[in-house]
């Protein structure tokens, strides 16, 4: 039960931020949504089985495939957060501030 | 033979790591990209040779066994989208030498590592893959967008980080909803399961949801002709034919293996598509610059693709393959020579433009032949493309699908035609008379090369045709590919 709930409280705070003005808020509302995605993929392994996935791995040994999965997004949201502020940064440093809506138009 | 599955992945990234450690030199920087697409281009013909009598060349990279390791397979389709997205990369350079778009130091570097993401996806055969390669795909392309944009960018930067980051989240939950359902991510395991699972449907739906938001379908279009018409000509006709094409690319992959083309999903697909057609090309009237009303006119005519693989027998999805071919080829051509207009005459906004028949005439040839391509008028291959689909539909009997593909090729004629009288005819402007540039080589040729492909795909459409054909066998019984791909 834990699983579902984690995933639907990250994804309900992270579409929230999205929601809202203001860039800041979109990147971490990504980082928000990318946790609640990794939780997914955990759990479409089963959360039950907890042993270590090592060679020769009993009964309970966990899904290893998963865990690789989510190792592979976490260094591709890692990647695009940085960019992602690295933007913002660049928006701040010119002496703008960054616009209220998120294309710059008139809210 | 399948040992060259491995180069269009690895073959561009390899280039990516040499351009950035070569010195300034912009020539040899030139000579590296090049050659790195040209083989990539060649390798693509090899393959379509070897796909096109139904062998399915499988790497599995490392040598693991089918269910660790990377497995990449080309079937007619995946390999003739290779070798058609290699050519438009290939003019795409060459414009972008002649629009020195690839001055900055980061262009060539970023544009092969998207390539490579392209090529990547159209070989992979497991959904997680696909979602790898599709970011390796589009993380160079937001750097390409915010590098090359014009006034607006940040904005227009925004929205596309934005929709795509979203896609590319829903993308991911897909993948693990369809891992928890089904225990597989391989294409091959998947075949056929969302007609017998009604959860690996749903879960399969949510990875389509995701595609149609990168591939503009409507109702997801809204970001691309906000975002696509900021970045510079040269690096939107990359765009146009790598990026939303892989989604497109992706969605008929997964309607025909894993849905099996169930005709249940046939109602949607087919209303999905009119709307696309229609909304596209109606946005297309309102919108003042070339490159904008040429972004309206893609989500338009990615909505005929859909059609052909909504209709799914074997002469529609033969007909989506060969209107899929020769659309990206026409819209590149289409979007280089709005790069020439602007490299021209600094603006490519039609109020600032006229008189580019008489200062410029082989690009009003290279424009004119791909307009009336894309419009659907003989003897071009959009002729040919067009009348394929409204062939299968009416072999379906759907005249309400007959009634609005004719409609909405006749507004796309309109519309190229407003471009055509607007700045191809018409006063020259006179803040355009003193500073307008002769263009050169690099600037003209890759549109009149494409151009001339338009032209030649017309009568001489047989070749390609006969590739489609195969591609459209494939999807419809992809037992072969499935038997390949799990190597059992």
């Amino acid at each position: 039960m834990s699983g579902p709930l984690i995933v639907g409280v990250l994804v309900a705070a992270g579409v929230f931020l999205l929601l809202r003005p203001g860039q800041l808020r979109l990147v971490l509302g990504f980082v928000l949504l990318g946790h609640a995605v990794n939780v997914l993929l955990l759990a479409a392994g089963g959360l039950h089985r907890r042993e270590p996935p090592v060679d020769g791995g009993g009964p309970e040994s966990a899904d290893p495939l998963p865990q690789a999965f989510i190792l592979t997004a976490i260094v591709i949201t890692f990647g695009i957060t940085v960019y992602l502020l690295r933007l913002l940064r660049r928006a701040a440093r010119r002496g703008s501030r960054p616009p209220e809506t998120w294309d710059g138009g008139p809210r | 033979m399948s040992v060259l599955l491995i180069v269009p992945v690895v073959g561009p990234l390899l280039a990516a790591a040499v351009l950035l450690a070569l010195p300034d030199r912009l020539m040899l920087r030139r000579i590296v990209a090049l050659l790195a697409t040209a083989a990539v281009t060649a390798v693509g013909v090899v393959l379509l040779v070897a796909t096109y009598d139904g062998g399915v060349p499988v790497l599995r990279v490392g040598g693991w066994p089918p269910v660790v390791a990377i497995t990449l397979a080309a079937d007619p389709l995946s390999a003739l989208l290779v070798t058609v997205s290699a050519a438009v990369v290939l003019a795409c350079l060459v414009a972008a030498a002649g629009t020195r778009d690839d001055r900055r130091r980061a262009f060539l570097p970023l544009t092969m590592v998207l390539s490579a993401g392209a090529y990547g996806a159209y070989l992979t055969t497991d959904l997680f893959n696909l979602f790898v390669l599709v970011e390796v795909m589009l993380v160079p392309s937001y750097v390409l967008l915010a590098l090359s944009g014009g006034a607006g960018r940040a904005g227009a930067g925004r929205v596309y980080i934005a929709t795509s980051l979203l896609g590319s989240t829903i993308l991911l939950a897909g993948v693990g909803l369809v891992y928890g359902v089904t225990g597989t991510v391989g294409l091959a395991d998947l075949a056929g399961v969302a007609r017998e699972v009604p959860a690996a449907a749903v879960a399969g739906g949510v990875v389509l949801l995701a595609f149609a938001l990168k591939g503009a379908l409507v109702p997801l279009h809204d970001w691309l002709p906000r975002a696509y018409p900021v970045a510079s000509p040269v690096v939107v006709a990359l765009f146009s034919g790598l990026l939303t094409k892989v989604g497109l690319y992706a969605i008929i992959r997964i309607y025909a293996v894993l849905y099996g083309g169930d005709p249940a999903y046939h109602p949607l697909l087919v209303a999905v598509a009119l709307a696309s057609m229609v909304i596209g090309v109606l946005g297309a009237i309102g919108v003042g610059s070339m490159r904008k009303v040429l972004a309206f006119h893609m989500v338009s005519q990615i909505g005929y693709v859909l059609l052909g693989l909504a209709l799914f027998t074997a002469a529609s999805l033969a007909a989506a393959v060969f209107y899929l071919a020769q659309y990206v080829l026409v819209k590149a051509a289409l979007f280089l020579c709005a790069a020439v207009v602007r490299a021209t005459r600094g603006t490519d906004r039609l109020s600032r433009l006229g008189g580019l028949a008489s200062s410029s005439p082989l690009l009003a040839l290279a424009f004119g032949v791909a307009a009336l391509s894309l419009a659907g008028l003989p003897p071009f291959g959009g002729f040919l493309a067009k009348f394929l689909v409204l062939r299968a539909a009416n072999e379906v009997g759907d005249w309400l699908v007959l009634t609005v593909a004719v409609l909405v090729s006749l507004v796309t004629l309109l519309s190229m035609l407003k471009i055509w009288g607007v700045a191809f005819w018409g006063e020259v402007p006179r803040a355009a008379r003193e500073r307008t540039a002769r263009p050169g080589v690099a600037l003209l040729g890759p549109p009149l090369a494409l151009g001339g492909c338009a032209l030649l795909l017309g009568p001489l459409g047989g070749p390609l045709l006969q590739v489609a054909d195969a591609a459209a066998a494939g999807l419809l019984e992809p037992a072969g590919y499935v038997r390949a791909v799990s190597g059992r």
